[in-house]
């Protein structure tokens, strides 16, 4: 009753491990498949290798998780010698990219392609390198990167990631939809900081970072619906979602699929059995045999 | 909702325990288990994983080996001086009578509190020299081995603990320190039928299961581990072989040590 179907993607249940939670290899992908995973999401890769931020890089307040991990990873070409591909697990892999330009996109998403991903996601968040302000921020550069994406990931669709810190979402989810994209994930975390008084310090190590978690969930359903209105791609609804309920709320404001990443802090990788057995509760009690039944239902007069 | 934030504690006292290791002691009850290890933050610094090496009622200290911009960063620090702590995180050891503990080098401080709580157990105490040996005081009977044979027997630890597999009727030998050490006694274990628990080391970012930066074959070292059994490990198609950089790119053990 939880089947999903996500740009041709056939998924066992709309659950998809959001990107930077666990998704660092092989076997790591495999323990949150055995937990229920109905996707999983890689950690995001570019080009080169990165460290990323100094610690700490991440901590739980009592809304949820701060990061600020900046992006570190093996890169594009250490992936492809360690993965070989990615087709061959017992679940759809997500393979997610960013560049620091928007060229860089192009190159890492053809590598990347390469793996034979079920689908590639595609950060925007991060900060272009010349303009200091991250290309999620401008409808221009979303347009330009997914075109380069588009052209060099060969036939496998594309979702771009879009961050909640920005004006007006559904604009750039259109500008998206209208370069050639295939879905949208929504939403990255939102930019936030916490403040030690005894050291009277920022405790990330970058100092500011952004927020996930039960705090991020109804600013997340909210980006999906806006998102919703304006486009007609499937989006990854992706932001706080903790239980069943949150996954079927989630779908009512219009996500086709479902993205789970700081709920593993709170219940482990079992998370994703947990809300898929708590959706298809809901939806006996309901008597709602699928989906496509709630799907966007907000949305109606 | 649980939580996972540092708390500021502030040092009672700082000991030199051997050439470029020490131990900083913080103000404040700990309730943890042997084994477990601590967050902890140097405001404006980094923050790094530090196994708990001694719990008093109303202190505890954790050692470590000056090596980085961290552990150069801690060397700084006074009496009074502030540490955020979280946790303790992780699993702990088992805790079974007619044990033999070996610790290498800095491993001994994961060790330490363990060695605190077993009935009489056989300690085995590797370091490079004689200025590089780790609670002296503290474990009287240690049998102890130096890479130079400036103190006790020159050569490994796998030496010595051969001879007591031998000799004695052993339960269970409990390992930490350099994982090619580490291996050598699981497989000297293996051999000789003698159950064994390990400590395992991984570059760490969350401490609590969920960024995936210290996953080792299929476990998660910050919350399956760390201590693993010598059984798991053998299994672990990562264990003695390689380890992810601090960039999650995976290289040899060799290259992970910088040798």
């Amino acid at each position: 009753m939880l089947e999903t179907t996500l740009c041709g993607i056939r998924l066992k249940n709309p659950t998809v491990l959001a990107s930077g939670i666990l998704g660092i290899s092989k076997e790591s992908i495999e323990k949150v498949a055995k937990a229920g995973a109905g996707a999983v999401t890689l950690k995001s890769l570019c080009h080169e290798e990165r460290a990323g931020h100094p610690a700490p890089n991440m901590f739980t307040f009592e809304g949820g998780m701060l990061n600020a991990v900046g992006l570190p990873g093996q890169g594009i070409y250490n992936a492809i010698s360690e993965f070989r591909r990615l087709d061959d697990l017992s679940v759809p892999v997500f393979g997610s990219i960013f560049g620091y330009t928007e060229e860089q996109f192009g190159t890492v998403a053809e590598k990347m392609a390469r793996l034979k991903p079920a689908l590639i996601e595609v950060d925007v968040s991060c900060p272009h390198v010349k303009y200091d302000h991250p290309f999620g921020t401008d409808p221009e550069a979303v347009r330009l990167i997914t075109q380069k994406v588009k052209a060099n990931a060969r036939n496998i669709p594309v979702s771009i990631k879009l961050s909640p810190n920005l004006h007006n979402i559904a604009n750039i989810a259109l500008a998206a939809e209208e370069a050639g994209a295939d879905a949208i994930t929504a939403i990255n975390t939102v930019a936030a900081m916490k403040i030690d008084l005894e050291s009277r310090k920022p405790i990330l190590g970058n100092r500011t970072g952004g927020m996930s978690g039960p705090a991020l969930k109804p600013i997340a359903v909210k980006c999906v619906y806006d998102i919703y209105k304006a486009v007609k791609i499937p989006i990854i609804g992706t932001g706080g979602v903790t239980t069943g309920e949150d996954a079927i709320e989630m779908i009512m404001a219009g996500a086709t699929a479902v993205g789970i990443g700081t709920a593993c802090y709170y219940h482990g990788p079992q998370v994703f059995s947990r809300i898929t057995q708590e959706m298809e509760a809901w939806m006996k009690k309901h008597n709602i045999r699928s989906l496509d039944k709630i799907r966007g239902c907000s949305h109606e007069n | 909702m649980k939580t996972d934030l540092p708390v500021m504690h502030a040092i009672t006292r700082i000991k030199k325990e051997a050439q470029d290791m020490r131990t900083i002691y913080l103000k404040g009850k700990l309730s943890c288990k042997p084994g477990q290890f601590i967050m902890v933050w140097l405001p404006g610094v980094d923050e790094k994983p530090m196994a708990i090496s001694e719990l008093r009622s109303n202190e505890f200290g954790f050692t470590y080996h000056t090596i980085g911009t961290f552990t150069r960063g801690l060397d700084s620090l006074k009496v009074g001086s502030l540490l955020g702590i979280r946790g303790p995180y992780g699993n702990s050891f088992s805790q079974k009578k007619k044990a033999v503990v070996v610790g290498g080098g800095v491993g001994m401080a994961s060790v330490a509190t363990l060695i605190d709580v077993l009935d009489n157990p056989i300690v085995i105490h590797g370091a490079k020299t004689k200025f590089h040996i780790l609670y002296k005081d503290r474990f009287k009977d240690m049998i102890i081995t130096t890479d130079d044979g400036s103190e006790g027997e020159q050569g490994f630890v796998t030496v010595a603990l051969k001879r007591i597999l031998e000799t004695k009727k052993v339960n269970i030998v409990y390992t930490c320190g350099n994982e090619f050490m580490m291996k050598a006694v699981v497989e000297m274990c293996t051999q000789y039928k003698v159950p064994c628990e390990a400590s395992i080391e991984r570059y760490m970012k969350c401490g609590f299961g969920i960024c995936g930066a210290c996953v080792m074959g299929d476990k998660v070292v910050c919350t399956d581990g760390p201590i693993f059994t010598g059984k798991e490990l053998s299994a672990n198609l990562e264990f003695g072989k390689c380890a992810r950089l601090k960039t999650g790119k995976r290289v040899s053990l060799k290259e992970y040590y910088g040798v």
